[in-house]
């Protein structure tokens, strides 16, 4: 069963058409890399395999979910780092990531090694993260995917903001995720640090989706 | 899942969610530091305006204390919905696979929790200021219970309506006072018993106010989820 199968995936933003017919099949364990320039529709597409939108016409299944019938189910298995960060400002790294884990009956046992693996040392825990700087808020907004331990990653920019240091800490958190059987799809607006990591690569342009590097 | 269990766990997500708004509520001490002070203030300057003529002031206490109150509702509500607003937040109730209707339970249990903090300063406040004097304690809290309930369900529903607006923070004082205005008017009556400034059964205002607080929680919690991924 395939990770993400969508097929003529209309997804309307208001009356405009945000994806306009996407095809994407994604296996478990590929690394697929979303291409396009800004506007383009990545993270709606992203949004969409989230169970965040709703699918105007066409088919669409996430984790064996059907988009149509049963977003919710596809939420609780998916993560979601998008270009903001879904984190309470006013509490700190570690108390985000507890919220997160007992809302979504995860275990929080694993909240502190979430946080060490993303760099986040002690002094920064207690703080809250609407104090941290954008890379430092990027790298607990991650560390909350991982707590998560998805079946699908959906990351929009992961390198955005981040060091040298935490762009190689994400490549490495892909890296083992697809090789533990997740199936990840990257957005970015370029082929950079993204394309490294990618087992594929597929363009979008005005909201549809072609194979390859496109254009 | 047996039905207790499932029960066991919506409260704990409502409890979760509730604990959350006042932790940040208490970091940010919006309540305590802005939220209270204009409530007391807007009671003095009723004072002042009144003052002259003391009877009138004392009839009109209940009133004057449930337009505070609607008044603070408006704030707190606007509070409430900036926190799932801000940085993609709601995301974070979206994915976990909460029931919705626990996270609409919990963020007006949340709302609850401060009116009743500002009421009880907000009560001795007009005894004080106002010369008013509680006949009725029972029926002071039990209107105050049940008028607190229906204000932060009412509000927690229309501040879930209107988060996906532009302009969310005009158009929820729009919407909210009006639906609020069963509430001001049974509560002004219940409380006006309690204080013995009017011949009413305050008792059966209450129970009013407790049919309002029921009906917007059930719609509330009907309807959440939709709004919460519209928004």
């Amino acid at each position: 069963m395939s990770a993400v199968r969508l097929r003529g995936a209309v997804v309307l933003v208001g009356r405009f058409p945000a994806l306009a017919g996407v095809d994407l099949t994604v296996e478990r364990g590929e690394v697929v890399l979303v291409r396009g320039p800004n506007g383009a529709g990545k993270s709606t597409l992203l949004h969409l395999c989230a169970g965040l939108l709703r699918l105007s016409e066409g088919e669409g299944e996430v984790l064996g979910c059907d988009l149509g019938v049963d977003r919710a189910a596809a939420r609780r298995r998916v993560g979601l780092l998008g270009h903001d960060t879904a984190l309470y400002g006013e509490l700190t790294a570690a108390e985000n990531l507890h919220l997160w884990a007992r809302a979504s009956r995860l275990n929080e046992a694993d909240v502190p090694g979430a946080l060490e693996r993303l760099g986040l040392p002690p002094r920064l825990r207690g703080i809250p993260t609407d104090r941290l700087s954008a890379g430092q808020r990027r790298r607990a907004a991650l560390a909350a995917i991982v707590v998560r331990r998805p079946e699908l990653w959906l990351l929009d920019e992961p390198h955005a903001g981040l060091d040298s240091g935490g762009r190689e800490i994400v490549d490495s958190i892909v890296t083992s995720a697809a090789e533990a059987g997740a199936a990840v799809v990257l957005a970015s607006h370029e082929t950079g640090p993204a394309g490294g990591l990618a087992t594929r690569t597929v363009t979008m342009a005005g909201g549809t989706l072609s194979e390859g590097l496109g254009p | 899942m047996t039905a207790w269990r499932g029960l066991s766990l919506f409260a704990g997500d409502a409890v979760l969610v509730a604990a959350k708004d006042l932790r940040i509520e208490w970091r940010a001490r919006t309540t305590l530091g802005q939220v209270l002070p204009f409530a007391l203030l807007v009671l003095v300057l009723f004072g002042f305006a009144l003052d002259a003529n003391r009877p009138t002031l004392r009839l009109a206490t209940p009133g004057l204390l449930w337009m505070t109150v609607l008044f603070v509702t408006v704030v707190a509500v606007q509070r409430s919905v900036a926190l799932e607003s801000a940085d993609g937040a709601r995301r974070m109730l979206l994915l976990s696979g909460m029931a919705p209707a626990a996270a609409f339970v919990g963020k007006a249990a949340a709302v609850t929790v401060q009116l009743l903090i500002v009421e009880a300063l907000l009560v001795p406040g007009v005894v004080l200021l106002y010369d008013a004097k509680i006949e009725s304690v029972p029926l002071v809290v039990a209107t105050c219970a049940a008028a607190t309930v229906g204000l932060a369900a009412a509000g927690s529903l229309l501040g879930a309506v209107v988060a996906g607006v532009r302009a969310h923070q005009t158009v929820l004082p729009i919407l909210l006072l009006p639906v609020s205005a069963p509430v001001l008017i049974a509560a002004t009556r219940a409380f006006a018993d309690g204080l013995g400034t009017v011949a009413v059964d305050g008792w059966s205002w209450v129970g009013l106010l407790a049919g309002f607080a029921v009906v917007n929680a059930v719609i509330g919690a009907g309807v959440y989820g939709p709004l919460l991924e519209d928004a």
